[in-house]
């Protein structure tokens, strides 16, 4: 699904990631552990397409299962693989909402607030942008609150917040706890996750957790999580665990490998 | 990236190439303009220039009585002695009054029974103005359609009037100010120039010599205005000056709502719109007017555009009279403009809400003045300025209270947004309070929009333009509710309409 091949990037004029190669495969979630300053979050950021981002060398292909061709939506049944086929773009040439329509999603580590904008109309215009962009009918209002409503209860969120602007006077839990309503809602192929983890209690915690494994654990999707923290990994479990040093991964594993980490510290581990 | 840019550049090029083939050369420049076209309704001019004969000529045009002549003739001897104001934060070459026309009417003017008769041109450009869909489903005679009237201002002068019957019904009238003049001389004469005195102000005075035509409307007795009465300004003729005349009365316990939506056509000269509005509020009456803007801004380049210079005032002359003042300004060249509240009645209520927002070379100075005289007198002021491109904005506004005006309360909130590092945003208070029980609240705050905001709109899927209109949307969002639903989402259409271009 994604394929990562020496990527190296500049924050300003700071190298920050210095060769990283990763390869994800539908189904797999990816977990990626390192200390501060590792690159973990530029990571995020790079795929997701911020400015400011640049990128000097290397590649990343994101591969997804689309439709063959315009079908009539009455009969396309995505479950099914007749009339669907693999495409695969150079993610690197394109906007970032390119790369939203085409399936990627970032759970921010620090969601940002838009005052005056609901929630509820921050992802209908957001989802239905999307929905544009790869040529399928936009939602109408009474189909988006249906999608909402079923995704809020996912995460138990009262759809009271989701009337509310978007992240603006939301405790850290609860900004966490809206991305991953967000993610519901979207319903993308690849879910980069940035600490997502941070912030949140233990009840929090796990709703976060089992809302990942409901929305995300699936056969044509894929979840990269970025986390400090094995508590997560409990709740989400990796099929494969990587290390992030001075901006390359040094080190992959099992599962095994974050409680090592979580014994005995980055610094042992990746030396 | 870059290639897609450019090929998106190409691509707009063609568009734009095709265009003019088809279209006249007046669409040329309209591209990027929506409301840039223009129709070929035959004018009536005045002669270029402005002497007393020009007012006579406009006077005798529209057979109006000797006093009105009178005091147009009155106002024309005081403006001579006048200076163009210069305190405000705008910039613009002096104006040759001698250089304009000050009438234009279109030929041929209709008596109508319906709006069947109303002429086409006139219904397409409506069209093409895009009035809000429950205004199009009345215009297309579509039964049980909220009614909204339209007292159609064409050119200066009103060629359609709907739904009077129903508003007579109610004992309200709603008139073109020429009609209204003839028709109810004595309402008119006891109001005219009561709120915004002749000698207010350079623009204000020269509207008094030469008002084109505007609306009237009279609200009786305990009657709550059974529509909500809307009126379109257009600047249609080349080089023609619009000064329109607006006076609306609200008797005891009366309630109306009046919109007022403007659009004008790509023009190359400036054109001046110097209009006066005045609203009086009798005792528990309530005036809501509200304005959405969009003349001609001017090219990219800051050529062309109208200058908007404007005095609107409302008098809450009865106790617990409420005056309620909400824009939405994205056009203009120049604007000048302080919606106002004079407070006099006890217990009365002055509200402003507005939106400015200025990009290219556009620039507003834009405010109001809440004026405290009754007792237990309250006031509301929310201002959301936004500046993009090299554009200039500035609020300013003043509080004033009067020494025997008891338990005053005022809050004021001034928001500025800032879109790119070339533009400004400024805020310009007047506190002035001469009684100790006053309470006078005034937040203020500039903020961009951040490059987190951007890029957490656009990685949800927004392309930059949307992420632009949605935030900005957001931002005035406070004032946007504040407007009749039809014309919310019109405003909100223009918002992201005025800052196309401005991001990436």
């Amino acid at each position: 699904m994604l394929k990562i091949e020496n990527l190296q990037a500049n924050v300003g004029v700071t190298q920050i990631l210095n060769g990283l190669s990763l390869t994800i495969n539908a189904g797999e979630i990816h977990a990626i552990m390192g200390p501060n300053g590792a690159g973990k979050s530029t990571l995020a950021y790079t795929l997701g397409g911020r400015p400011n981002y640049e990128v000097t060398d290397g590649s990343v292909s994101f591969t997804t299962s689309v439709r063959a061709e315009p079908v009539d939506a009455q009969t396309d049944d995505p479950s099914t693989s007749s009339g669907r086929t693999d495409q695969t773009l150079d993610l690197l040439d394109m906007d970032p909402h390119e790369r939203a329509a085409a399936g990627i999603f970032l759970g921010f580590q620090y969601p940002v607030e838009i005052p005056g904008v609901s929630n509820l109309q921050f992802l209908r215009e957001s989802l239905n942008a999307q929905r544009k962009v790869r040529g399928e009918d936009p939602l109408s209002g009474a189909e988006f609150i249906k999608l909402a409503k079923e995704k809020a209860g996912l995460l138990k969120m009262d759809m009271e917040m989701l009337k509310r602007a978007v992240n603006v006077g939301f405790s850290g839990g609860e900004k966490k706890r809206n991305e991953m309503v967000q993610m519901g809602i979207i319903d993308p192929k690849l879910a980069i996750l940035d600490e997502t983890d941070s912030g949140l209690d233990i009840d929090a915690l796990r709703i976060v957790g089992d809302g990942i494994n409901s929305i995300m654990r699936k056969p044509d999707k894929a979840v990269l999580l970025i986390t400090h923290y094995q508590r997560l990994l409990d709740l989400v479990k990796p099929d494969f665990v990587h290390v992030l040093a001075n901006g390359k991964i040094v080190k992959t594993g099992g599962p095994e490998l974050a409680l090592e980490l979580e014994e005995h510290g980055y610094e042992a581990v990746a030396a | 990236m870059n290639d897609k840019v450019l090929n998106e550049e190409q691509r707009r090029a063609e568009e734009r190439a095709e265009m003019n083939a088809e279209a006249q050369a007046a669409a040329d420049a309209a591209s990027t303009y929506e409301h840039g076209w223009s129709s070929d309704i035959e004018q009536d001019f005045a002669e270029k220039g402005l002497t007393e004969d020009t007012v006579r000529f406009i006077s005798g045009k529209k057979g109006e009585p000797e006093w009105m002549l009178d005091w147009r003739l009155k106002a024309f001897r005081m403006w001579e002695k006048m200076e163009s104001p210069d305190w405000a934060k705008v910039n613009f070459p002096a104006i040759d009054y001698q250089d304009a026309y000050y009438y234009a009417e279109p030929k041929a003017k209709p008596k109508l029974n319906s709006l069947d008769e109303v002429d086409p041109e006139i219904l397409r450009i409506y069209e093409k103005l895009g009035i809000p869909i429950e205004e199009q489903k009345v215009l297309a005679g579509v039964e049980g359609a909220r009614k909204v009237a339209v007292d159609a201002v064409f050119d200066s002068v009103s060629v359609a009037t709907t739904f009077r019957e129903e508003l007579e019904s109610a004992g309200v009238i709603f008139r073109s100010i020429s009609e209204a003049i003839k028709e109810y001389p004595d309402l008119v004469k006891k109001y005219l120039g009561k709120v915004v005195p002749m000698k207010d102000n350079y623009f204000a005075t020269l509207n008094c010599a030469v008002f084109s035509d505007g609306t009237f409307v009279y609200i009786p007795k305990g009657v709550r205005c059974p529509m909500e009465l809307s009126t379109y300004f257009r600047i249609n003729a080349e080089n023609t000056g619009q000064f329109e005349r607006t006076l609306i009365v609200a008797d005891e316990g009366s309630y109306v709502s009046y919109l007022e939506g403007c659009t004008a056509p790509m023009r190359d000269e400036n054109q001046l719109h110097a209009a006066v509005v005045e609203l009086v509020a009798m005792d528990d009456a309530e005036i809501k007017y509200s304005t959405v803007q969009n003349w001609y801004p001017g090219d990219e380049n800051g050529k062309g555009g109208i200058y908007n210079f404007v005095t609107k005032r409302g008098l809450c002359q009865g106790k617990n009279s409420k005056i309620s003042w909400t824009q939405v300004e994205t056009g203009s060249a120049v604007t000048w403009k302080y919606p106002s509240c004079v407070l006099n009645g006890e217990n009365s209520v002055g509200e402003f809400y507005s939106v400015a927002l200025t990009n290219n070379y556009q620039q507003a100075d834009t405010g109001t003045k809440m004026i405290h005289n009754g007792k237990n007198t309250r006031s509301t002021i929310i201002s959301k300025g936004i500046s993009a491109g090299k554009s200039d904005n500035t609020y300013r506004g003043l509080v004033r209270v009067g020494a025997n005006a008891e338990n005053v309360r005022n809050f004021t909130q001034c928001d500025s947004l800032l879109l790119g590092d070339q533009c400004g945003a400024h805020t310009v208070p007047y506190i002035e309070v001469k009684n100790p029980t006053a309470t006078i609240e005034h937040e203020a705050t500039t903020s961009k929009i951040s490059d987190d905001q951007m890029f957490y709109a656009q990685q949800r899927g927004l392309d930059e333009e949307e992420a632009v209109a949605l935030i900005v949307n957001g931002f005035a969002k406070e004032v946007l509710k504040e407007l009749p639903m039809e014309f919310a989402v019109e405003a909100q259409k223009l918002l992201a309409i005025s800052l196309e271009g401005s991001v990436g």
